[in-house]
């Protein structure tokens, strides 16, 4: 039995209604935990006054400079006693779950009892970063519950000017549209930057996405400092039997209204079969006895639209990779900025693809610890000293696909210019 | 901290495979498609035939560990004993065989933990701490998605939205929330005020006023004591000197206001991504429900719904009818703080005689 409650009138209106209240889960905690009982108070109080009430702080575990996120309570007596002691130290442990946020019920049973032991035993799965968030241990009680996460096989995720925690979507798992096995780069990125990860030393925070596909589930090139989008080179394929059964059922107005009409590049089209062209870039399946539907796949972007409609019956390609994006972020300090194409294909099958793979990772954490300002995220570094350097600071050739337009304006230099045509040249024979 | 004895931490990122329900593991890298057989049901085949419903259902994110617990004991008994979470903290229960799909269902409803949230529906809000953790806070998240969520449970349980529907809410400008297609966001809309006595004590200096995206603050002494102060003309209040100087409190109880972005989209089906654009602000942080920051939310959503053709994203709805259309349609005022003058804002004005009338 815990203490008994403060009144918490405003909270209590957060307990009505259908969706599930976290009100009344904090409340079950309350039961029989001092801990909760104060939350609620503290809550309550900036409910009341409209204002947050916490306050950061320094508090680590033994070997690690980041991932745990210290909150005193600021709101206390006249004579400087906590008002609400019993949640007056409310720390955060942030751990990072298994790629695709995948569990056992025995695992998070043991996580669960854990922090019922050592903390408040509210737990958000999860947050934005995609980190387990234990949330509320006392000061004294970090260190213990991050032994048994430890033991569990959990690591703490990342804080600070340091490598943060990273996410991928579920992609491979159960996912037909996954190009490239997620879980296997994610795992090998954190794990080869995991000194950046727990020792917080970059100019500022850097994260990797993983999505398995252009649908980007995770968000990664509005969100991420080096988004890996998986993507394909050869045709989309098909299924005939699928795309008659698709056509069957849904008829030609919704094929032209939310098929065909909806492609981006105008890449495909509805011909009679006889007149299906013919080609190594072409793409084609019958819907009916007379009717074809053609992908022209020199044109297509991968943007997935017709897949997403047509699931099974058009599937992604088999030579499938990688498109790499740099430089995303939120809106500190410049505004928003999206990731921008940096490798626009890069396989990502065998061992030696990932070598070079994490090569490359390896390079832009390099150029972005030593070039970056303090503060300063890699979408605004590439920013100040333009993509062209960056590109040339981790060695890579420049690509068309990097860009939407070229530069409409005359104000640069380009007194280099007959190298850069027979570097263009040089690149051209070596591709052919 | 004394350690009576310090243990030596494994580092590393554990490996998923033992997480990965079987079929997901046996079936690894070589699905085939998937249907939507009800809302909240995804059913994936694989090239080899094998099959696996996915039940997806609701919760709250912050979670007591009896909920925890309690899905444990649903999946354990109504499912196979593995679980998923989405981004946006949904949870996703994997089952072998479709007769498990209805009474997994039915378990779910019972206990609370609503069912949706997949294809064309509007799913859960991905979201931040607010007052229950973070230390600059200018709302509540969790309280804000939950007064949402009840009343757009509905449309959380249905697929009748022309195309999926992602939400987000952040309690400061920052905007951990994320990119969506309707972001409710906290605008603050008075500069910070300084508690001179705690800046030198509390503050780097020289940080902070780098820190200004408009070059406002300046160093300077107050009282003896060197402290910073502000040029209010200048500043945006954007609150981002707050974090690294919290003697430069930005949030105000009165002044602190909800914002509405829409249009935000982060895949690049049909149209490339594209960040949420600015349609309310203003809107009182009226805890603990937030009823003028929901009847917006609500509006918005139901304009959508009806105008919206099939498979267009909120961005390419707006895209297609236009932005005067749009606030027309939605009946929110446009202002002159819609104009952006961030920047290389002017890309954003119309260089065109593309009008509608
Ligand atoms: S995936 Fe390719 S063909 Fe299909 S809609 Fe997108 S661009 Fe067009
Ligand atoms: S609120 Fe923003 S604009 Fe105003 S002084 Fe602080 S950092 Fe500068």
């Amino acid at each position: 039995m815990a203490k008994p409650m403060h009144p918490t009138p405003n909270l209590d209106q957060l307990e009505t209604g259908p969706w599930p209240s976290f009100v009344t889960g904090i409340k079950r905690l309350a039961k029989d935990s001092d801990m909760a009982v104060d939350l609620l108070g503290q809550l309550e109080h900036s409910y009341e006054t409209r204002m947050g009430h916490w306050k950061g702080g320094t508090l680590g575990v033994v070997g690690y400079g980041g991932g745990i996120i210290p909150r005193f309570s600021e709101i206390k007596n006249p004579d400087g006693s906590y008002k609400f002691p019993d949640a007056g130290e409310f720390h955060t442990l942030r751990i990072m779950p298994a790629a695709g946020m995948h569990y056992d019920t025995g695992t998070l049973r043991k996580l669960c009892d854990i922090w019922v032991k050592h903390g408040s035993g509210l737990i958000a799965l999860h947050g934005q970063s995609g980190d387990i968030m234990f949330q509320g241990a006392s000061s004294e009680n970090v260190q213990k519950a991050f032994d048994e996460f430890n033991e569990l096989g959990f690591d703490l995720g990342g804080a600070g000017p340091a490598l943060r925690t990273s996410a991928s979507c579920v992609g491979h798992a159960r996912c037909e549209m996954s190009c490239y096995d997620e879980a296997k780069a994610h795992h090998q990125v954190i794990n080869k930057f995991l000194d950046d990860l727990h020792r917080p030393a970059l100019p500022y925070k850097f994260k990797f996405k993983f999505s398995g596909c252009p649908n980007d589930c995770t968000n990664s090139i509005q969100r991420s400092d080096f988004a890996t989008i998986g993507t394909w080179r050869d045709n989309i394929r098909t299924d005939e039997g699928m795309a008659k059964k698709w056509f069957a059922k849904n008829g030609i107005n919704t094929l032209v209204n939310t098929v065909t009409g909806m492609c981006p590049t105008r890449a495909m089209q509805i011909k009679a079969t006889k007149d299906v062209a013919k080609g190594e870039h072409i793409t084609s399946v019958a819907l009916d006895g007379s009717q074809s539907l053609e992908i022209d796949n020199k044109n297509c972007v991968r943007c997935m639209h017709c897949i997403n409609v047509m699931t099974g019956a058009l599937q992604i390609g088999k030579d499938r990779g990688v498109t790499i994006l740099m430089g995303g972020k939120s809106v500190l300090k410049i505004g928003a900025t999206m990731g921008s194409v940096v490798i626009p294909f890069m396989p990502l099958n065998t061992d030696e693809d990932y070598e070079a793979y994490l090569d490359l990772a390896q390079r832009v954490m390099d150029f972005f610890a030593e070039n970056a300002l303090e503060h300063e995220r890699t979408g605004e570094m590439i920013e100040r000293i333009g993509l062209a350097n960056f590109l040339e600071g981790i060695e890579v050739e420049i690509d068309p696909n990097m860009i939407n337009r070229p530069r409409m304006n005359p104000y640069t230099n380009m007194v280099g210019w007959d190298e850069e045509v027979a570097k263009a040249e040089a690149r051209k024979a070596a591709a052919a | 901290m004394a350690q009576p004895q310090v243990r030596k931490p494994v580092e590393g990122f554990l490996d998923n495979k033992k997480f990965l329900h079987p079929k997901f593991a046996a079936n690894y890298g070589n699905w085939k498609y998937h249907d939507r057989p009800r809302p909240g049901v995804l059913h994936h085949v694989s090239n080899t035939g094998d099959e696996v419903w996915s039940v997806k259902a609701g919760t709250q994110r912050q979670m007591d560990h009896y909920t925890i617990r309690k899905l444990c004991d649903i999946v354990d008994k109504f499912g196979e004993g593995f679980m998923r979470f989405t981004m946006r903290s949904n949870v996703e229960i994997a089952v072998s065989s479709a007769a498990k799909v209805d009474p997994l269902i039915a378990e779910l409803e019972k206990n609370g933990f609503p069912v949706g949230g997949t294809g064309n529906s509007v799913s859960m809000v991905a979201h931040t701490q607010g007052w229950l953790h973070c230390d600059i806070p200018g709302t509540d998240a969790s309280g804000v998605v939950k007064s949402m969520m009840d009343n757009l449970i509905d449309e959380y349980r249905h697929e009748r939205m022309p195309n999926r529907v992602k939400l987000s809410t952040s309690c400061c400008e920052i905007n951990c929330g994320g990119q969506a297609d309707i972001a409710v966001v906290v605008q603050y809309t008075k500069p910070p005020k300084i508690n001179h006595d705690l800046v030198s004590a509390i503050c780097e200096r020289p940080t902070v006023v780098a820190r200004c995206p408009v070059a406002a603050i300046r160093p300077t002494i107050i009282n003896g004591k060197p402290s910073l102060e502000i040029d209010e003309k200048k500043c945006v209040c954007c609150g981002a000197c707050y974090p690294p100087c919290p003697p430069m409190q930005i949030n105000d109880r009165e002044a602190n206001k909800i914002a509405i972005w829409v249009g935000g989209k982060n895949s690049n089906a049909r149209s490339k991504p594209t960040f949420h654009k600015l349609v309310a602000a203003g809107l009182p942080n009226n805890a603990p429900r937030w009823p003028e920051v929901n009847a917006v939310v609500g509006k918005i959503l139901k304009t959508y719904q009806e105008d919206g053709r099939p498979w267009e994203r909120m961005a390419d709805w707006i895209d297609r009818i236009g932005w005067p259309s749009f606030f027309e349609k939605t009946d929110l005022p446009f202002t002159k703080y819609m104009i952006d003058d961030w920047r290389g804002g002017r890309v954003n004005l119309n260089a065109s005689a593309h009008v509608r009338f």
